[in-house]
């Protein structure tokens, strides 16, 4: 499978403080890749200058190379606007825009770009990108409801929805998981070993659970470096470094 | 038994500490609302007997002649408060976008500082200003010198308040719309001051409510017509200082006038905050 996304010797920091020391590793096509550590390792900042949002926090900045399909986005004639459409993501907590209805959130990036759609095509990426989201069959009839309206796992497969009717090549999710509860994840999950299909997806979790069933590769992060990266089968079984051991035996973390 | 003898006295007396509390808190809410309903009381029994279809639609007359209105009063203030809020609106609520957007820069710290001073200026102040930088120059006592010296007195009032607004927008959906490959401007104006929308509403019409009831700015600005006129650049007439000339004037019936004025223009606010109420309603839910 060959690499979507390359990173190489990236740091990160917030106002002079390092976060991310000269981290590189490769996030395989069509694979979903778990990232995992203890709370301030840098998960959720390495993911975030995977899509250049990393630059939006006042004060934060980074070096080094983050390379999608063979282009360094952090090249200076690369626009991070273009970037983040190609490179999806989806947060922690569920944002739907609250001033809009179900189906203008997930029409939300086009409309927001300024793209105008024809009404049916409109409501043909609509119900796909609900259907991707396995949200379809919840909402089709009350399309018109504001996002808000809907409960807080709902919520969240709005944001996958929103995030994949821009037709990314890439789905970061950071800790998608964490306010939902374990049907709301169970789903979640099952949408992610659908997606794969056609997004490399990259998922920071704390639940190291998760990372063992739905992921294909596993990062472990500690401190602001990673520790070991390899197959998530070889990392939970067999891992090579103390540190990950000791992490996800729960001794530490 | 629950509760030995001791804590029993113990909750009684918390008991009614607490009961003593809320009392003293109620009576202070009583005391408080005591002077808006004299007020509005006064106002009412003062002014309701003089206001008539003629009011609004008539002109001021003569001392002496009786009946007449304030028809080219009441238009004046729609005029003078309406100009106001085109000038001053797009300004403060253009400054209150910088403010939140840019927080931390040393230019938002000084326009904040500077908004708040001028918040704390006193109007008449305001209207010695324009006077002397428009007024005397220029076309001399006119609606828009009136209308610049009320637009002076909102945008600060309008800026802080749509800066608030939009700060109260989660930090979280600026980022999804970001991460949407939304560019930044748009992001600003699509997603988070629609989402603030409602409460800048608000502050505009609590500013527009402020300024209608200003009465020393438009002295030396607006001055005031006895005539009819609605031209931009002649003295207009105003509710506040109509009410005003009326209110301190020797003749019983221009100070009925001066009554009806008065509870018109306190009607016109009463409104407006209503109005405010009505547009807020939903708020609660998108502020969340």
């Amino acid at each position: 499978m060959p690499d979507k996304v390359i990173v190489r010797h990236l740091r990160a920091s917030f106002n002079k403080v390092e976060a991310l020391h000269d981290v590189s590793l490769n996030f395989a096509e069509n694979r979903v890749t778990a990232i995992i550590g203890p709370s301030g390792c840098g998960k959720s900042t390495l993911v975030r200058c995977i899509n250049r949002m990393h630059e939006v926090v006042p004060g934060a900045s980074c070096t080094g190379d983050v390379i999608l399909d063979g282009e360094n986005i952090y090249a200076p004639a690369v626009d991070p606007v273009q970037v983040r459409r190609r490179i999806g993501m989806v947060f922690q907590k569920p944002t739907p825009f609250p001033t809009m209805s179900i189906e203008d959130n997930v029409a939300a990036g086009l409309k927001l770009n300024g793209i105008a759609l024809a009404r049916a095509d409109r409501d043909r990426l609509v119900e796909q990108s609900l259907r991707r989201a396995a949200l379809w069959e919840e909402v089709k009839d009350r399309l018109g409801r504001p996002g808000a309206s809907l409960s807080g796992g709902q919520q969240q497969r709005l944001c996958v929805a929103r995030a994949l009717a821009v037709e990314p090549e890439v789905l970061l999710m950071d800790e998608p998981c964490s306010a939902l509860d374990p049907i709301s994840t169970a789903r979640i999950e099952e949408l992610l070993l659908e997606l794969k299909a056609t997004y490399t997806i990259i998922i920071v979790t704390h639940n190291m659970q998760q990372a063992a069933r739905c992921s294909d590769f596993t990062a472990f992060m500690y401190a602001g470096d990673l520790i070991e990266f390899g197959e998530t089968k070889q990392i939970f079984t067999n891992p090579t470094k103390r540190e990950t051991e000791d992490y996800i035996t729960g001794r530490f973390g | 038994m629950l509760l030995n003898p001791a804590q029993q006295r113990h909750n009684l007396y918390r008991n009614l500490k607490s009961k003593i509390m809320v009392g003293l808190t109620v009576a202070a809410t009583i005391v408080a609302l005591i002077p808006l309903f004299l007020v509005l009381g006064y106002l009412l029994s003062k002014g309701a007997a003089s206001i008539s279809w003629d009011f609004f639609t008539k002109m001021p007359t003569p001392v002496g002649q009786g009946g007449g209105g304030m028809a080219n009063a009441i238009i004046g203030t729609f005029e003078l408060v309406g100009i106001a809020t085109l000038i001053g609106v797009p300004i403060g609520v253009g400054a209150g976008i910088y403010l939140a957007e840019n927080r931390g820069s040393q230019l938002a710290q000084a326009i904040r500082f500077a908004a708040d001073v001028m918040m704390g200026i006193p109007s008449i102040v305001i209207g010695i200003f324009v006077y002397a930088i428009f007024v005397k120059p220029f076309y001399g006592f006119s609606t828009l010198s009136g209308s610049i010296a009320l637009a002076i007195i909102m945008i600060p009032l309008v800026t802080r308040t749509a800066e608030e607004m939009i700060l109260l927008v989660p930090h979280e959906l600026r980022e999804a719309a970001l991460a949407l490959g939304v560019p930044r401007w748009r992001t600003t104006t699509s997603v988070v001051v629609r989402t603030a929308i409602s409460g800048i509403a608000t502050g505009v019409i609590l500013a527009v409510a402020r300024v209608a009831g200003e009465t020393a700015p438009l002295l030396f600005t607006a001055f005031g017509n006895r005539f009819w006129s609605t031209s931009l650049f002649q003295p207009i007439s105003s509710l506040t200082v109509q009410v005003y000339t009326y209110a301190i004037s020797p003749f019983a019936d221009w100070q009925r006038q001066a009554w009806a004025g008065a509870l018109v223009l306190t009607a016109i606010v009463l409104a407006m905050e209503l109005g405010v109420r009505w547009v807020t309603r939903g708020t609660a839910r998108v502020a969340r």
